[in-house]
């Protein structure tokens, strides 16, 4: 999106019915603080809103797909993530690309990587990867950054550009401190500083990272001790949505400029904040496990200055 | 009470007194921290110098037991231990580097 569109939408308000409509729509998909409840039925609403107006730019997110999982929570995660792209590879329209927001693997094995990679490449689709802690276990710590990690700076961190939109993989699962939260370190962050440099406050800006960038729940490790350093870089941007997965179920806060989201798992449900005694993996009913897991679809269309963000679950 | 069944009560007291001290001399050579709902169960343990310490982790979820600069395990799957013998006295704390929030001490004295 170029500043002179951003300008123009601000001289024209354009507000049409069908835009109060639209809004409306998304004001029920994400505009309130919502811990996973509320989640609407997706493909109608994709379908009505790429109907209503060209559409602008769409992607997938999916995530904490754990190939190699098999406790009682799921003991076939290998399986739902099948699903998760068998969903999309259904899509009436095809997106323009994924992203994958952590934890591919389990424990960082060869064989989860190599599996994981199988299925996901089936929906054929690029797929723009940070990972999660899950993906740095491996005893020489290398398997994740020679699978994922060309054209990256540090432990996986970079940025692209699709559609006038800036996209942002961040990195905050590496070198973290005792009794501390996620981390982004003084490196990553003096890198973040000089990508955004110069860049006109009008580009939308999406950043992914594994760990949420906001404080979710300490207690619990749900937030990134150096988040707010990175957020201070993107004040003054029109447009910032913050895509974050861990925790294992779809969380949405608007704060100003900035919308931050979490996705499902692919693999298995966690617990929402404090209900549990710990945020280990949820052993549900098995026909409720479907209902908990899924995939987000985000649709960005040029000039609102907030993104679309439609998650769908696997059943329900 | 006769004095058989007193003798009888006096042997088993000795027994039992023989075996606790035995047991006790057993843990201060091996004793166990549970990892259990992303805790380090007990969270702190005071041991004598010489004494292995084994981390046992009981989640569906990985663990890591990391002490900065002294010792550090690979990654503990479920029901994965690792141990660690204790050779100077000193505060050794400890954390899950992949949950830094899980942490735990060892006192040596």
């Amino acid at each position: 999106m170029s500043a002179f569109d951003h300008d123009h939408s601000q001289d024209d308000p354009r507000l049409s019915r069908r835009k109060v409509l639209e809004c409306m729509t998304w004001a029920g998909t994400g505009v309130l603080w919502s811990i996973s409840g509320g989640v609407p039925h997706a493909l109608g609403l994709i379908d009505s809103a790429q109907a209503a107006e060209p559409a602008g730019l769409t992607f997938l997110q999916i995530s904490d797909s754990h190939v190699g999982f098999d406790k009682p929570a799921n003991p076939n995660a290998i399986g739902t993530l099948e699903e998760a792209i068998g969903r999309i590879k259904a899509m009436p329209v095809k997106p323009s690309f994924m992203i994958h927001t952590g934890d591919i693997s389990h424990l960082s094995k060869a064989s989860e990587f190599d599996d994981a990679d199988r299925i996901i490449s089936q929906a054929r689709l690029d797929v723009h990867y940070v990972p999660g802690e899950h993906d740095f276990i491996d005893e020489e710590v290398k398997l994740y950054r020679e699978r994922y990690g060309r054209g990256t700076k540090g432990s996986g961190w970079y940025s692209f550009d699709a559609s006038g939109v800036h996209f942002i993989g961040l990195v905050n699962v590496v070198d973290l401190k005792a009794g501390g939260l996620g981390n982004l370190g003084a490196e990553q962050l003096a890198w973040l500083e000089d990508d955004l440099r110069g860049r006109s406050k009008s580009t939308p800006i999406v950043v992914f990272a594994h760990i949420p960038l906001w404080t979710v729940y300490p207690t619990w490790g749900w937030g990134t001790e150096d988040g707010a350093r990175a957020l201070d870089y993107l004040k003054g941007f029109g447009s910032v949505t913050v895509l974050n997965g861990h925790i294992h179920q779809v969380m949405q806060k608007v704060e100003g400029n900035v919308t931050f989201h979490t996705a499902r798992s692919t693999a298995f449900p966690q617990p929402a904040p404090g209900t549990a005694p710990s945020p280990g993996p949820m052993k549900v009913a098995d026909d409720k496990l479907r209902g908990l897991l899924g995939i987000a679809s985000i649709i960005f269309k040029p000039g609102d200055e907030r993104l679309a963000i439609i998650d769908t679950p696997l059943q329900g | 009470m006769t004095s058989l069944a007193l003798r009888n009560i006096c042997i088993r007291v000795a027994i039992s007194a023989v075996m606790a001290s035995f047991m006790t001399a057993a843990r201060c050579e091996d004793l166990a921290v549970m990892i259990d709902n992303f805790t380090f169960e007990p969270a702190q343990l005071t041991i004598k110098v010489g004494t292995t310490v084994t981390w046992k982790n009981r989640d569906d979820i990985p663990h890591t037991v990391v002490s900065a600069g002294k010792f550090r395990s690979k990654t503990l799957d479920t029901d994965d231990s690792y141990s660690f013998t204790f050779t100077s006295p000193g505060d050794y704390k400890y954390f899950c580097s992949l949950h830094p929030h899980m942490t735990g001490m060892i006192k040596v004295e």
